[in-house]
């Protein structure tokens, strides 16, 4: 584990394990946002909640994707928000979806805390919060 | 879809993902073998897409015609851009970014053999 030494702490967000992360949030980018395009052009009257739900997925991973790759301190503002919406997203529709599942007769990327994902969308919020703080701005000595 | 050649491209895909694991669990960047084995795997996951878009017309459609081109597209263009973005990240991270394109190729694989499965006649 050479590389938290190695690694300057003024390195671009989106390099390193942040490019990793990066690749993952591309990969639900394009998987939420397929997704909701298919749902909303074929059959948006069946379940439209689920599926305006699956439209905001898809904008706040793009909305990540993008933040990581622009870098600095706007990409950081904006991966930061979009993780958080995501982190708070994952956790409010994966209990309503547990607790009513009624209301959600088709699945989103969020659906039971992203089961269908192998709960990544669950854990991939957690590594890039965590990835963010880690990389937080500091004061030069 | 075809079945030996979906099986083929899922075996070969988890081997280069341990590969690629243990790469980067071993601090490696991505060699030119490395690279050279997922461009061998982009070449292998072309020929799956093109069998299956060539399946798409003799008269057996999948239900779900516009998902079915959705991942096919996503299929065809997965292991080159893990490439890419593996050769612009020249440390271990790059490996990782290459070991998990090849642990998610598999799954898009088999949706796509789930998918093609329910046919309209």
């Amino acid at each position: 584990m050479a590389e938290p030494t190695t690694r300057p702490r003024d390195a671009a967000l989106g390099s390193g394990p942040g490019r990793v992360l990066l690749t993952v949030y591309l990969i639900f980018a394009v998987a939420a946002g397929a997704r909701a395009l298919v749902q909303i052009a074929t059959k948006f009257g069946e379940a439209p909640l689920a599926y305006l739900l699956s439209a905001v997925a898809a904008l706040v991973y793009i909305a990540a994707t993008v933040g990581l790759a622009v870098g600095g301190a706007r990409g950081r503002v904006i991966a930061l928000t979009g993780c958080s919406i995501e982190m708070v997203g994952v956790l409010v529709v994966g209990t309503l979806t547990v607790t009513d599942a009624a209301a959600f007769p088709d699945d989103t990327v969020w659906s039971r805390y992203g089961s269908g994902y192998g709960y990544v969308p669950l854990v991939l919020p957690l590594i890039g919060l965590w990835w963010l703080w880690h990389n937080r701005p500091r004061d030069r000595a | 879809m075809n079945g030996p050649l979906s099986v083929a491209t899922i075996v070969a895909s988890l081997v280069l993902a341990a590969w690629c694991l243990l790469r980067s669990a071993l601090n490696r960047p991505p060699s030119r073998f490395d690279l050279l084995a997922t461009a061998a795997l982009a070449l292998l996951v072309a020929v799956l897409v093109v069998v299956a878009v060539i399946g798409l017309f003799d008269g057996t459609r999948p239900t779900e015609t516009a998902t079915f081109a959705g991942y096919l597209v996503t299929t065809i263009a997965f292991a080159p851009t893990a490439a890419v973005l593996a050769r612009m990240e020249p440390t271990r991270w790059g490996n990782l970014i290459l070991g998990v394109a090849c642990l998610v190729l598999p799954v898009l694989v088999l949706r796509l053999a789930q998918i093609a499965e329910v046919t309209s006649g």
